[in-house]
């Protein structure tokens, strides 16, 4: 009898095992093709079929890198991304603090107002958002795409913020208050610190989003010099289409810091994503 | 006393309460400027003929709308989305439910497939469109295919499956919904996954004392407490799939026009390609109405299953 169960649980494993074996070999085999195919020579590529390149070829890395300029639109992505992650860090724990602790008219009505905004899509919105910052003159200007990026990820942050000040004790700040402590003194010195948690979310998912923005990067950046990344990618597979090797090497330049990143801190980004997944 | 004296209204209770206010100040006009008045801007010029650079814009009132309404390529693009966002419901949650309960219960390298799974979503939509549309490639070099589906499915003797998967008509837009499906399926496996974690073990326990089997407590137990969580990934798969357009600018490019348009690229193409930009914001406007009225249905189909 209990042979049979055990055997019975033993082909459960078994079948369990085979269907999450095959969908993570579906994830990573396609990666594992793009590093391969930029390992070899164009030639390579056409004649050699195995997983495991006969002959290495590292020089492709350099030859993209130079001749895909990727340098500058890593540089470009990393100013990017690191500008409007804190951006997006410091104002929104400000209002986000605002709207949990201190007193003001309109208080619920500028939170709801945020709220709603993430409720509402807007699939169009870059047409007249393109409009007005030609008015406004900040297209082709970094600082404009870093603001539309920073509005981007506002809504959020603040709705996490905010549900994560509303649950702290209030003793710690009394306390720094009768220290002497001044409203921005207890923002920076008690709620951003012990609001730690909440922001390392903030800071994984607006990241990942800003790293991999594409849209309003294309409108808004025409200037070569001040695209990121993702639009050097495009445009180098426009401008590269039959030189395989090349493609898949900036490819894998591309794709390689993020998955990296992702593997050293998955832990707390998969932590963090499902204390947010239950929050949302 | 100190020799310069502050203005008595700097002690006053309202200019206190501004000071409260001066927090939120930051946010609050970045949000005015990048989501309010573009959020105007799109009703606005929605009615207006304006091709983006001359001074003047024509006021044509809802013509824009009516244009729309007969637009057959615009009506197909949202066909074309539906059809994207329907496999994705389908086929991605649903390997994305069975995954997570796969890994909820007591399994080895449980942690390993969970790293794996998030892997396609870290990555950009540009780098997934180029690596599959390498691997979908149809082309011939010394008589051998050079894509990877197309070379295997030669090698192990399924020629007539051999294609040109993304030039064909027929076989171009599932295959984007498919690479859509693979790149998204992690977030739904994760969120799921949390939700099946919250659920008390102690619930599982009394199904099994009560003698319930797996599949009675699956239906249960752990379908009814998983409820909300699943409207919450089934929402943002059908506003994430509608809105798709990276991956098919990554994969087909703009090629094939009707086959695998999307809504959003036919906003974009109305306002890059054909300057019209009132025609686009009507696109905008009208693709918005109609997300907001998908998840208001989705939101009271949950309303309803919570009273049930």
């Amino acid at each position: 009898m209990i042979d049979k169960y055990q055997s019975i649980k033993t082909i459960k494993g078994i079948f369990i095992h085979t269907f999450l074996m095959s969908v993570a070999l579906t994830c990573l085999l396609p990666l594992l093709w793009m590093v391969r195919c930029s390992l070899m020579t164009n030639r390579a590529i056409f004649t050699d079929k195995s997983l495991i390149p006969h002959e290495i070829h590292f020089a492709n890395y350099l030859e993209a890198w130079s001749k895909g300029n990727f340098g500058a639109y890593f540089l470009n992505s990393v100013i990017y991304t690191t500008c409007v992650v804190f951006g997006i860090v410091i104002i929104s724990s400000l209002a986000a603090y605002a709207f949990s602790r201190l007193k003001f008219p309109g208080r619920n009505f500028f939170f709801y107002m945020f709220v709603a905004a993430m409720m509402i899509p807007l699939p169009g919105s870059f047409v007249p958002l393109f409009v007005l910052m030609n008015k406004l003159g900040l297209i082709n200007t970094r600082f404009g795409y870093v603001l539309c990026m920073i509005n981007v990820g506002l809504s959020m942050s603040i709705l996490l913020l905010k549900t994560f000040f509303d649950k702290m004790p209030k003793d710690l700040e009394d306390a720094a208050r009768i220290d002497g402590c001044g409203r921005l003194g207890i923002w920076w010195n008690v709620a951003l610190p012990l609001a730690r948690p909440a922001i390392a979310v903030i800071v994984i998912f607006n990241s990942l989003n800003v790293w991999n923005e594409y849209i309003l990067a294309q409108l808004l950046l025409t200037n070569n010099s001040l695209m990121p990344l993702q639009r050097g990618i495009m445009h180098f597979a426009e401008t590269n289409s039959v030189d395989y090797h090349l493609l898949m090497a900036g490819l894998t330049i591309a794709a390689l810091p993020i998955v990296g990143i992702y593997l050293l801190m998955q832990k707390h980004i998969i932590k963090g994503l499902s204390s947010g997944a239950v929050v949302g | 006393m100190n020799a310069i004296t502050k203005p008595k209204f700097l002690y006053s209770k309202g200019f206190d309460t501004f000071k409260n206010f001066l927090f939120t100040l930051p946010a609050v006009s970045i949000f005015t400027i990048f989501y309010i008045l573009p959020f105007y801007f799109i009703f606005n010029l929605s009615m207006h003929e304006w091709n983006g650079i001359s001074p003047t814009m024509t006021f044509v009132g809802l013509e824009n709308f009516a244009e729309l309404m007969g637009d057959e390529i615009w009506w197909k693009s949202m066909w074309n989305a539906a059809y994207i966002t329907l496999i994705a419901l389908t086929l991605q949650n649903m390997v994305a439910f069975a995954l997570a309960l796969a890994c909820d219960r007591d399994i080895r390298m449980k942690k390993f497939y969970r790293v794996v799974f998030f892997i396609p979503p870290v990555l950009s939509e540009v780098v997934v469109g180029l690596i599959w549309r390498w691997i979908l490639e149809a082309g011939k070099q010394g008589g051998e295919y050079y894509g990877l589906l197309n070379y295997y499915l030669h090698k192990i003797g399924l020629v007539s499956l051999v294609n040109d998967w993304l030039s064909d008509p027929e076989t171009a837009l599932s295959c984007i919904a498919v690479v859509h499906c693979w790149k998204g399926f992690g977030w739904g496996f994760i969120m799921l996954l949390a939700g099946l974690q919250t659920i008390d073990k102690q619930l599982y326990e009394a199904a099994r004392v009560d003698g319930a089997n797996s599949w009675q407590t699956f239906k249960n137990v752990t379908v009814p407490m998983m409820v909300p969580v699943i409207l919450v990934v089934v929402i943002l798969t059908v506003l994430g799939s509608m809105q798709v357009f990276v991956l098919v600018m990554s994969m087909v490019g703009q090629g094939l026009v009707y086959h695998t348009d999307v809504p959003v690229l036919r906003i974009l193409s109305a306002m890059d390609g054909t300057k019209r930009f009132g025609y686009a914001c009507a696109m905008g406007v009208n693709f918005g109405l109609i997300l907001i009225m998908v998840s208001v249905f989705f939101k009271i189909i949950s309303n309803r299953m919570k009273q049930a």
